[in-house]
């Protein structure tokens, strides 16, 4: 069963406050990794994997270039849990 | 036919390093490469390293770290008769540095012989050591990680030259001799990843060190925390009663990622990179031998060690410090 578009930001948050020390609150949609929050490609890798642990969606470092918001995640997410 | 009986146990009976003394900075490789010492810092943690000149050699700095190594564990060149040299930038397949490492030690005669499994050679050697130690086929065995990554290093290539450095590290691995005394090295957890020998490589004999960083740094964020912690189960010790965790310094963003994984505290986490760059099979002796110096660390505390590089290889155990 596919996960709400909340569920995924909530898991998210939690991924991002322990791999880069941002406050999951401050995780929202609109949020760019690297303008806003401060996260840089290699924590995008790291972020990635933690992701895949927890959604069971794998996301390739070809897809994580395109990734750029909060909210581009948690569609990607999304989308591949519905075709999974 | 017959079969010699070895010791009941392995230990390290010291370390001993060696770093050129020409130190490089970020902002020196910024003059040359399009690069910062925030970008450097930020991104792999390093602050600077030391560079080999051009007259001096790996067999120089093995013979170096070795020497130390040799003059702390007590012995004399005698005692030795094993020398391991871990190195992937031999400057020549042939003759092996092992043998002229030994003899410019003045050990005479002993079985030498080089080993490649590139970041992870110095695990790969001391659990050859080790086990050539309990086999019986040796007794006492020196070991050497030494490289001079800077002469396979393209110097305008702003993802590699950043990154590797120049150094040896080195160990004397002995018996256990007191009854009832505990093994100092522990089971060797090991591995390979064949299909993945693209992602860090010098192609041909005319190439340079190539490296995928994103697909390595993802595969050393992903596969390496289970070796580490099988590492420790074969040892029977848990990740958090360690005393100190040293990772090869690749980077120190896979450092930092890894000790997270196991759940080890950053303040039991060796950082050598800072001042050494990534040394590939001389860093985690060199860095050991460092913190023995600075007294970070002390006799008859356990250490887990974790090689990991090119290959791609790796492999992890628990020891105890010497």
């Amino acid at each position: 069963m596919a996960m709400s578009e909340q569920e995924i930001l909530a898991g998210l948050g939690e991924i991002i406050e322990e791999i880069a020390g941002v406050p999951a609150d401050q995780v929202t949609p609109d949020k760019s990794f690297v303008d806003d929050l401060d996260i840089d490609s290699l924590s995008m890798v790291e972020i990635a994997v933690a992701a895949q642990d927890k959604f069971g969606v794998e996301i390739p470092d070809d897809e994580l270039k395109n990734l750029k918001t909060v909210k581009d995640v948690v569609l990607f997410v999304q989308r591949s849990g519905v075709s999974a | 036919m017959r079969l010699e009986h070895g010791a009941a146990g392995a230990r390290i009976l010291a370390f001993g390093g060696y770093q050129p003394s020409n130190v490089v900075t970020n902002d020196d490789l910024a003059k040359t490469v399009d690069t910062s010492d925030e970008w450097i810092r930020s991104r792999v943690g390093i602050v600077s390293r030391r560079i080999a000149g051009p007259e001096e050699t790996l067999a120089d700095m093995a013979v170096a770290a070795g020497g130390k190594a040799l003059a702390s564990s007590g012995l004399s060149p005698a005692d030795i008769d094993l020398v391991v040299v871990a190195t992937c930038t031999p400057e020549s397949p042939i003759p092996n540095v092992s043998a002229t490492v030994a003899h410019r030690l003045g050990i005479s005669a002993p079985g030498a012989y080089d080993l490649n499994a590139a970041c992870a050679g110095f695990c790969y050697a001391l659990a050859s050591a080790s086990d050539a130690v309990r086999a019986g086929t040796a007794r006492h065995v020196l070991v050497i990680g030494a490289e001079k990554l800077s002469s396979w290093l393209d110097w305008t290539d702003r993802s590699t030259c950043i990154i590797f450095a120049d150094g040896a590290g080195a160990a004397v691995v002995g018996p256990v001799t007191e009854p009832g005394q505990r093994p100092g090295i522990g089971p060797v957890a090991w591995g390979s990843a064949g299909d993945m020998a693209d992602k860090i490589c010098i192609a041909d004999r005319n190439s340079l060190i190539f490296q995928e960083g994103q697909a390595v740094f993802r595969w050393a964020t992903t596969e390496l925390h289970p070796v580490a912690q099988a590492a420790c189960d074969r040892a029977g010790v848990a990740p958090q009663d360690l005393d100190v965790f040293v990772p090869h310094q690749a980077n120190l963003r896979i450092v930092e990622a890894i000790a997270r994984k196991l759940r080890i505290p950053q303040a039991r986490v060796a950082d050598d990179i800072i001042e050494a760059g990534n040394t590939s099979s001389a860093s985690i002796p060199l860095a050991l031998s460092r913190m023995i110096e600075r007294n970070e660390i002390s006799s008859g505390q356990h250490a887990l060690l974790l090689g990991f590089g090119a290959g791609l290889s790796y492999a992890a155990q628990v020891i105890t410090v010497p």
